[in-house]
């Protein structure tokens, strides 16, 4: 087994001294710093930017708040702008209706004056054509006469009786 | 016997050792599965422990095989 | 003594150790010790001089948003820098280069290993026992630097019989003393027997030719695949146990 030949340990010692020397050398004074700062730098840089992202998210939320206060605020205004325009409103018409109110009930109560002259004067107009006509017929049918008198006063009874 | 007839028996027995590694590997192989599949969110974790065992006991198997070559080779 | 193992029938003959003999490629001595430069060393220092040329290019410049080679180089450092924190704890931060190297080492001589004709380092028990000591030995001595005559503890499990004590330490020394045998065997014993196994499979195609060779052949393609995930995987274990060994120095358990 060329394993166990002792004569070639000496020289695969040495060797290996050297190379493992030389490669401990160089990896630990150039490469292996070179990897760190690398990775390190890597790492800084994304630190630096999530860092960043959180500052520009915080920001943006503060921007959204400022406007969810000022889109709040400025309904809130609408909104008592609108209470009281329609108050207003409501008001002028109730004003308004009060008036046409009055103004209707006045009207009414002209005509209802005038219907109800109009009504005496017409019972009264009825009242003499009734007995004219009661006299007349009187005569006519009869061949009788009453004094108008008489005739106008059972005429007006008979007319009570019929209201 | 001959010397030479003895030296091959002797690395032949010496390989039986492997045979002790094969079972291991297979029982750890196998614990690992079974552990696997029962949490398998765990198993991930464990791989290089499992490497480990299996180089570990790979190793005492061919401690053996070592015995057997220096046998054949060197005695 | 050497045997061949395998006689093919139609006379091919299989040497699966054949591939890592050393040769010479230029004596050299210095004071009678024989430091030849060797094919082991050859390979040694191409392992050396790819490993800084792949971390070099990588970053030449060393762009914010990385690009293939980049993030690759990227990736083997956070992979074993998470390596290490997790295993070995607080305190283990300087000896990160160290360890680096050493996957990174370990990665490159195992996975150049899997080209055909190459040589592989770490299949040799003479530079996987050198590792395996030179950790052993710093770890032991981080011990006793960081917790003085105290790192003796380590040695004695807590809550234990007082009866068994003595027999535990005596075991506890000789685990620990065992470390750096298993660590280097490991290593070498999974590179050299992968190497050999498809050595011999390969002498199964050649012996058994046109008609029966496709069998062995798809075997060897199936098991060069599994092979670079040995190399990969024990290049992991190792570091791996580094950082667990570096771990009981630092923190004792």
């Amino acid at each position: 087994m060329p394993q166990l030949d002792i004569t070639t340990y000496a020289s695969q010692l040495f060797w290996l001294v050297v190379c493992f020397g030389v490669l401990y050398v160089l990896l630990s004074r150039l490469a292996l710093p070179r990897i760190a700062t690398a990775l390190e730098e890597r790492r800084d840089r994304i630190a630096d930017e999530l860092d960043q992202a959180a500052q520009l998210k915080k920001q943006s939320e503060e921007v959204l708040a400022a406007y969810e206060a000022s889109l709040a605020e400025s309904r809130e205004r609408a909104h008592a702008l609108s209470q009281e325009t329609r108050h207003k409103v409501q008001q002028e018409a109730e004003a308004q209706r009060q008036k046409i109110d009055a103004e209707l009930r006045e009207k009414v109560a002209d005509a209802e004056a005038r219907i109800k002259n109009s009504r005496t004067q017409a019972r009264e107009q009825l009242q003499g054509i009734s007995s004219e006509l009661a006299g007349l017929i009187l005569q006519q049918v009869a061949g009788t006469s009453i004094p108008q008198q008489q005739i106008d006063e059972s005429v007006a009874k008979a007319l009570k009786r019929r209201e | 016997m001959e010397p030479e007839a003895a030296k091959l028996i002797g690395a032949g027995i010496a390989c039986i050792a492997l045979g002790g590694a094969g079972i291991g590997i297979g029982s750890i192989f196998g614990n690992y599965l079974a552990g696997a599949l029962r949490n398998p969110s765990a198993a991930q974790q464990q791989f290089p422990n499992l490497l480990l065992g299996f180089a570990l006991t790979e190793a005492t198997g061919l401690f053996g095989l070592v015995v057997a070559l220096i046998l054949l080779f060197v005695v | 003594m050497f045997i061949t193992p395998a006689h093919a029938a139609s006379g091919f003959e299989i040497d699966p150790m054949h591939q890592f003999e050393i040769q010479t490629l230029l004596p050299l001595q210095i004071g009678g010790i024989d430091i030849s430069f060797t094919n082991s060393a050859a390979w040694m220092v191409i392992i050396t001089l790819a490993a800084y040329i792949f971390l070099a290019t990588a970053m030449r410049r060393s762009a914010l948003v990385p690009g293939r080679l980049q993030s690759l180089a990227e990736l083997s450092y956070e992979f074993v820098l998470n390596m290490v924190q997790q295993n070995a704890g607080k305190g283990s931060l300087p000896y990160f280069p160290f360890i680096y190297t050493l996957f990174l080492f370990i990665l490159c001589a195992n996975m150049f290993g899997m080209l055909p004709y190459a040589f592989t380092v770490t299949s040799h028990i003479a530079v996987t026992f050198a590792f395996a000591v030179f950790i052993f030995i710093g770890a032991t001595i981080i011990g006793f630097v960081k917790h003085g005559v105290g790192f003796c503890q380590f040695f004695v499990p807590k809550g234990v019989p007082i009866f068994l004590l003595p027999l535990l330490v005596v075991i506890e020394i000789i685990s620990y003393l065992t470390r750096p045998i298993s660590l280097s065997v490991r290593l070498f014993a999974n590179m050299m027997a992968g190497h050999a196994m498809l050595k011999v499979f390969a002498g199964f195609v050649g012996a058994l030719g046109i008609i029966g060779g496709w069998l062995p052949l798809g075997f060897m393609v199936a098991f060069t695949g599994l092979e670079i995930l040995i190399a990969f995987l024990q290049a992991y274990v190792f570091t791996i146990l580094t950082c667990i060994y570096l771990h009981d120095a630092l923190h004792m358990h």
